[in-house]
């Protein structure tokens, strides 16, 4: 058999959750019931459906579960909506992992976090915030800012209440839009969510989201004080490879898939504003 | 240094093809020169340089990957890749041969490129000192020296003879096999010819142009507003791309050939408006940004993660070809001064 990286190998999805009316979270095995790979907090995998396409998807499943990977996927384009009919059972294409991860054994240990995700942005944090409840006792205080358009749109709805706002010395935070029967949380856009919560600046800063999420949030946690440096982000961009050599992903002299896709944000400030 | 008779260039062909498969820049009957598989009645061409670079023969503009076979719900990956045989090209320039180092640095990098590797571990170079460089020429620019090119064995011509000199192992096996046509000669037996072509380049246009203008901090030349004047004309072709020698930006694709899928990669054009289309959307929206792209890949982002290598050999087939006269060089002389 070829041993190229381009040459993906059998796996096979074993079962499908849907999340919200558009996001729905595979579970992926090899064909002898394994985990294809290891991974970090944040690396991402090439999926393809022979014939459909292939692309890129963050593994939403912490490093900590060994016997599978999980991929949180919306439904938006040629692959995702042919994945979104799939059954159990469904053999699909997979090679990674790809891209560098988020700093949980060096920048992250013994500090305050606090994660901000919108809508499927939630996907690529999850990985890291289990990820940290597994390792709980190299971090400190984890806050999670949660929104999504309507209670409905909340991924890993289930995961959230029963273990994350169960977790000691954690806190989970959740918006939605608009006003929605049922809902008795908080409504309105995250950014200003986070500027009302007030959290203190000496937090690290993990977050992902919509574009337009990403640059009012930023633009709070400025005004309450919080410096670049201490905001990491995940990018998203079209790939062929994964390796840096098809040449489509680049911001600046930086390949996403290759040397990102995690970004500090004074990092990410010194590259073309192209993303 | 050995030599051949210009007349006897044929028999050294000939033993070349009897051993390995060998290409040499050929004319077709539009006048342009092509790397054409020799065999008998295949005539080396006169002109200065072929219509597309020898990338080819390395990074073939279409190459299969894999196959798959899928039936229900199962999928089978077959590797079809067959055998590579071994290959010599001949009369490749100066500027293609430093091309292949810049492929090299994309494609030999880890994780290697297999395919790629195949086909470079598979192929001698031959290469051909230039006896006329012309007016789109600007390969010392980038510290190319025409009149001495490298690869497994360099060559020179004069009126009378072809000179050879091996560089590598691949070359030194080569001239040994090829070495009972050959008549050793004299080390400095082509420096006439090489002081001819200097003396050319020196007078040429372009022989002042100096990419270490261009060598400024990367958001000063993005952000540059020339680049609002400078894209105007490009209508995103991408012919730029596609006879560049160093352009190596590909997509892979699927194809359903009817008895199963063949997934293949294709050459791709950072010029192209659907080349960084997802979903969601493309950061590269105008021309602007596809065009900006293509030279700061080049110029600017090539170079900072190279030790300074520059993405561009200055073998002028952009300026030749681009239907409306956009170039490089043209980018380079404008911006040049806001970089620093």
């Amino acid at each position: 058999m070829i041993n190229d990286t381009l040459i993906p190998s059998v796996a096979v999805v074993t079962d499908i959750r849907t999340d919200t009316p558009d996001v729905k979270t595979f579970r992926v095995v090899t064909q002898d019931g394994k985990k294809p790979f290891d991974h970090k907090p944040g690396q991402c995998a090439m999926l393809s459906i022979p014939g459909v396409g292939e692309a890129m998807f963050s593994i939403t499943s912490s490093p900590t579960v060994k016997e599978y990977l999980e991929f949180s996927i919306k439904k938006c384009g040629c692959l995702t909506s042919w994945l979104h009919m799939i059954e159990p059972g469904q053999e699909i294409c997979i090679r990674g992992p790809y891209g560098n991860s988020f700093p949980v054994d060096t920048d992250f240990v013994d500090k305050d976090l606090l994660f901000v995700a919108g809508g499927i942005g939630l996907a690529p944090l999850r990985s890291v915030i289990n990820y940290c409840r597994a390792n709980r006792e190299n971090y400190r205080h984890i806050d999670v800012v949660y929104g999504a358009r309507s209670m409905d749109d909340l991924v890993d709805y289930q995961e959230i209440i029963s273990e994350w706002q169960k977790e000691e010395d954690m806190n989970v935070y959740l918006t939605i839009d608009r006003p929605q029967e049922g809902w008795n949380g908080h409504v309105g856009f995250v950014p200003n969510y986070v500027t009302e919560l007030g959290f203190d600046k000496t937090r690290t800063v993990i977050i992902c989201g919509p574009p337009i999420m990403i640059k009012f949030t930023l633009a709070g946690l400025t005004t309450l004080g919080f410096e670049k440096s201490q905001i990491y982000t995940t990018m998203e961009m079209r790939m062929k490879c994964g390796v840096g050599k098809c040449g489509r992903c680049n911001i600046g002299n930086k390949y996403v898939c290759h040397d990102g896709p995690v970004f500090r944000l004074d990092q990410l400030s010194e590259l073309p504003d192209e993303y | 240094m050995y030599r051949i008779s210009l007349d006897s260039i044929d028999n050294l062909f000939a033993a070349i093809s009897a051993v390995e498969k060998l290409y040499i820049p050929a004319d077709r009957e539009d006048g342009q020169s092509y790397f054409t598989e020799w065999k008998e009645g295949v005539k080396l061409s006169d002109n200065l340089n072929t219509f597309r670079s020898a990338k080819g023969l390395f990074f073939p503009q279409v190459q299969d990957l894999v196959s798959f076979r899928t039936e229900g719900k199962k999928i089978e990956v077959i590797d079809t890749r067959k055998e590579t045989e071994d290959f010599v090209v001949f009369g490749v320039r100066a500027c293609d041969a430093a091309s292949f180092g810049i492929l090299d640095r994309v494609f030999l990098s880890d994780p290697v490129d297999s395919y790629y590797k195949t086909n470079r571990d598979h192929g001698t170079v031959m290469t051909l000192a230039c006896n006329r460089p012309d007016e789109t020429c600007f390969c010392t620019s980038f510290g190319i020296d025409p009149s001495d090119p490298a690869g497994d064995i360099s060559c020179w011509k004069d009126k009378e003879n072809l000179y050879l000199k091996s560089l590598t192992e691949k070359g030194e096996k080569l001239v040994y096999a090829l070495k009972d046509l050959l008549t050793e000669c004299d080390e400095n037996a082509a420096d006439t010819v090489k002081a001819e072509v200097k003396a050319v380049m020196n007078e040429l246009p372009l022989s002042n142009l100096k990419p270490d203008d261009f060598t400024g901090e990367q958001l000063s030349v993005f952000n540059s507003e020339k680049w609002k004047e400078l894209y105007r004309s490009c209508i995103g072709c991408g012919t730029c791309t596609f006879v560049c020698p160093t352009c190596q930006c590909y997509d892979i694709k699927d194809f359903n050939t009817g008895k199963g899928i063949e997934r293949f990669r294709c050459w791709d054009s950072c010029m192209y408006s659907d080349f960084t289309m997802m979903a969601s959307g493309t950061p590269r929206l105008t021309q602007l940004e596809r065009f900006r792209q293509r030279f700061m890949h080049k110029l600017v982002y090539f170079p900072m993660n190279n030790d300074g290598v520059y993405g561009c050999v200055g073998c002028g087939r952009c300026l030749r070809k681009c239907p409306v006269s956009m170039n490089i060089v043209k980018v380079m002389k404008s911006l040049g001064g806001d970089a620093k």
